[in-house]
C-alpha cells in the first residue's frame, strides 16, 4: 500500500490560484510529518516605500497589490487615513464606495467559482477544458464577470486597478442617469447569480471539516462589504483600532508572507467567516438561495464554501441594485481631508477577507509608517492545519490523485498569494 | 486608455488593438505602452485598448472583431530580449505560454476558451517582443524601450494592410 513507505508530495506552480508559490507535504509511514505553503512570489515592500509618500497616495499606490481586489486595497487605505485625520465619509458618498466594491466582489467571486474552482469538482484540469462540455455555464461566468466589470468601471473608472477613488470620496461622481443601464445589467446578472448557486450546491462536496476561529466584519442589518466591527466566531468583538493588539504577525522560513494569528491561535477570515457570522443580515434572494442550497448557517466544510461564495455573489448583486436605485448624486464628489499627524486604522472585507490597513502620518502630512495585513496571510496557518488533517485521513490515495486533491482543499480558500507575498508549486514526501 | 471595442474601420473591417501587460512589472509594460503610441495615430474607428490579459476581459475584447492585434511580450532564455515577433495562432507556432502576470490565466487560455466558445476574432495577431526583465518597477528595460517604435510600427502595418482590404487581412 502506498501508505507503507514515506513519501513526498509536490506541487512546484499551483495553478488555478492568484500568485505565485508552492506546496509540500511530507509523509512519514502514517504520519503526516511536514506541510508548507512556500510562497516565492518576489516580497512586497509596499509597507516600506509607503513611508514618505503623500498621505492622499495609499488609495493608489496599494491598489497595485492585486489585479483582482484592488477596490478592497483603495477602501481599506481610505478608511485608514480618513479615521487618522478625523474624518468620516457617509451618506451618498459611503453608498458608491460600497457599490463599487459590490462590483469588485461579484467579479472576483465569478473568476474563482467558475473558472478557478469548478474544475475541481467537475473533474477538469481548467476552465479550457471545461468550456467544450459546458459551454452554457462559462457564457454566465464570462457575463457575471462582465457585470462586476461594469460597476468598477462606472464608478472606479476602469475594471483593473480603478482610478477615480481618492480619500475623501471620489474624483467623480455619475449622475443618476448614468447608472440605469448598470441596473438593466445587473438585474440580468441577478438571474445568473441564483442559478450559480444552484448549481454549485449540485457539486459532491468530500467530508470534511474545520474549527478555526472565525474572523469578520459584523454590521448589523447588512452584510458586511465595506465596514463594520470585527468580530469572532468565540464571541469577541473589537474595532479596527485594535486589530493590531489581537492579530499579530509573524515571519516563517518557508514563505516571503508573514503568518497572522488571531490571540496567538490559527484563525480564518473570509466567505465561510462572513456568512456564520452574518448569515442574519443576507440580503432577501440570497438567504432563500442559500436555504434551497441547503447552506446551515454556520457551514465548517471548506469544500462548501464555492456555495457560499455564490450566495455572496447574488449578496453583491441584490445591494448593488438597490443602492443604484436610492442613489442621489452627493453634493460634491468628495470631501475635504486635511492631513492630521495621528495614526488611524481601516478594515474592509476584501472577496477573500479581513483586509486591514494602518497609517501613522506625519507633521508635514506624509506616511510615516504603514502596516497591511491581507486576508491570505491570515489564512495560512488554517490552510496548512487543514491539508494536514486532510491528507492525514486519506493516506491510501496514490500520489496523483492526493496531490490533485490537496489542490482542490487550498483552492477552498481562494488564496490571493499575491497579496500575500510581503506566495504555488506542491510537494508531497513520502519519505 | 480608451476603452473602445472592435470598431468599424474605414474600409467596414472591425479592428481592435490590445496592449496586454503590467506597466509595473518593467517589460511586461511593453503592450500599453504601444497602446500609448499608437495614441491618435490609427485610423478613426480602430478600437485601441490596455488589459491586463484576463481571458474574460480579452474575450470582451475582441469578440465582434474581424482583426484583433493583441500586443504582448514573450518570455525567453533572456538572450534574444528585444526581438519581435508576428504570431498567428494556428498558423505560425504558438510559444508555451508562461504567465508572468498573478494571475492565473493568461493569453493561451484566452485564445483556448475563445475557441471552444466560438469567440474568436476573425483573425488574430499577437505581436510580441521577448523581454529581458519582469521583475518589479516600472520602467521597461532599454533594450525593450528601443523596440517600442518598431514594434508599434509594426501593427500599424496591420492595421493599413486590413483596412485596405477591407476585411480580415490574409
Amino acid at each position: 500500500m502506498t501508505h507503507q513507505r514515506d513519501r513526498t508530495l509536490a506541487v512546484t506552480g499551483l495553478a488555478r490560484v492568484e500568485g505565485a508559490g508552492s506546496m509540500y507535504v511530507r509523509l512519514s509511514g502514517d504520519e503526516v510529518a511536514d506541510v508548507r505553503l512556500e510562497i516565492y512570489e518576489p516580497p512586497r515592500f509596499f509597507e516600506a516605500f509607503l513611508r514618505g509618500r503623500g498621505y492622499t497616495e495609499p488609495p493608489d499606490i496599494t491598489a497595485r497589490i492585486c489585479g483582482i481586489c484592488p477596490v478592497a486595497y483603495q477602501m481599506s487605505a481610505c478608511l485608514a487615513i480618513e479615521a487618522a485625520c478625523g474624518v468620516r465619509v457617509d451618506g451618498a458618498l459611503a453608498d458608491l464606495r460600497r457599490l463599487l466594491y459590490c462590483g469588485e466582489w461579484i467579479s472576483s467571486h465569478a473568476l474563482h467559482i467558475y473558472m478557478l474552482h469548478a474544475p475541481d469538482f467537475l473533474g477538469y484540469p481548467g476552465i479550457v477544458e471545461m468550456a467544450g462540455d459546458h459551454r452554457d455555464v462559462v457564457e454566465r461566468a464570462l457575463a457575471l464577470r462582465k457585470a462586476g466589470n461594469a460597476v468598477m468601471t462606472a464608478i472606479g473608472g476602469r475594471a483593473v486597478h480603478p482610478v477615480n477613488v481618492r480619500v475623501g470620496g471620489f474624483y467623480r461622481v455619475p449622475a443618476r442617469g448614468e447608472l440605469a443601464p448598470l441596473a438593466e445589467q445587473l438585474r440580468g446578472a441577478l438571474d445568473l447569480a441564483v442559478e450559480t448557486v444552484r448549481w454549485v450546491s449540485g457539486f459532491e462536496f468530500p467530508e470534511f471539516s474545520c474549527e478555526h476561529e472565525l474572523l469578520s466584519l459584523q454590521q448589523p442589518g447588512r452584510y458586511p462589504i465595506d465596514q463594520g466591527t470585527l468580530v469572532t466566531s468565540s464571541g469577541l468583538a473589537f474595532g479596527a483600532a485594535d486589530f493590531d493588539e489581537h492579530v499579530v504577525e509573524e515571519q516563517v522560513p518557508h514563505s516571503t508572507a508573514l503568518h497572522a494569528r488571531l490571540a496567538g491561535q490559527r484563525h480564518l477570515t473570509g466567505p465561510m467567516a462572513r456568512f456564520a457570522l452574518n448569515s442574519a443580515w443576507l440580503t432577501p434572494l440570497a438567504a432563500r438561495a442559500a436555504s434551497a442550497a441547503g447552506l446551515d448557517a454556520t457551514c465548517r466544510n471548506p469544500f462548501r464554501s464555492i456555495v457560499i461564495r455564490a450566495v455572496e455573489m447574488v449578496v453583491a448583486i441584490e445591494e448593488a441594485l438597490a443602492l443604484i436605485g436610492s442613489y442621489q448624486p452627493p453634493p460634491a464628489p468628495a470631501i475635504p481631508v486635511p492631513a492630521v499627524a495621528a495614526t488611524g486604522h481601516g478594515v474592509t472585507e476584501a472577496p477573500r477577507g479581513v483586509l486591514y490597513h494602518r497609517y501613522q502620518i506625519g507633521a508635514d502630512g506624509s506616511i510615516a509608517s504603514a502596516r497591511i495585513v491581507p486576508p491570505t496571510s491570515q489564512n495560512q496557518g488554517a490552510i496548512e492545519d487543514d491539508l494536514r488533517r486532510f491528507v492525514a485521513a486519506r493516506l491510501d490515495l496514490g500520489d496523483e490523485q492526493l496531490t490533485r486533491q490537496c489542490e482542490q482543499a487550498i483552492r477552498n480558500y481562494d488564496p490571493c498569494i499575491s497579496c500575500a507575498a510581503h506566495f504555488l508549486t506542491m510537494r508531497v514526501d513520502r519519505a | 486608455m480608451t476603452a473602445a471595442g472592435p470598431a468599424a474601420g474605414s474600409g467596414g473591417c472591425r479592428i481592435v488593438v490590445i496592449g496586454v501587460g503590467n506597466q509595473f512589472r518593467r517589460d511586461d509594460g511593453a503592450g500599453p505602452e504601444v497602446v500609448a503610441r499608437l495614441s491618435g495615430r490609427l485610423p478613426p474607428g480602430v478600437g485601441l485598448l490596455v488589459s491586463d490579459g484576463e481571458p474574460a476581459a480579452l474575450i470582451e475584447a475582441w469578440t465582434g472583431a474581424d482583426v484583433a492585434m493583441v500586443v504582448d511580450i514573450m518570455l525567453g532564455d533572456g538572450s534574444g530580449a528585444g526581438r519581435l515577433h508576428r504570431i498567428v495562432p494556428g498558423q505560425s507556432g504558438w510559444p508555451q505560454e508562461r504567465p508572468v502576470s498573478s494571475h492565473g490565466l493568461g493569453l493561451a487560455q484566452a485564445i483556448g476558451l475563445a475557441t471552444a466558445l466560438g469567440r474568436m476574432p476573425g483573425r488574430l495577431i499577437v505581436h510580441a517582443v521577448e523581454a529581458a526583465d519582469v521583475g518589479h518597477g516600472h520602467q521597461l528595460t532599454p533594450v525593450v524601450a528601443a523596440a517600442i517604435g518598431a514594434l508599434a510600427a509594426a501593427v500599424e502595418r496591420d492595421v493599413a494592410a486590413a483596412l485596405a482590404a477591407g476585411g480580415p487581412i490574409r
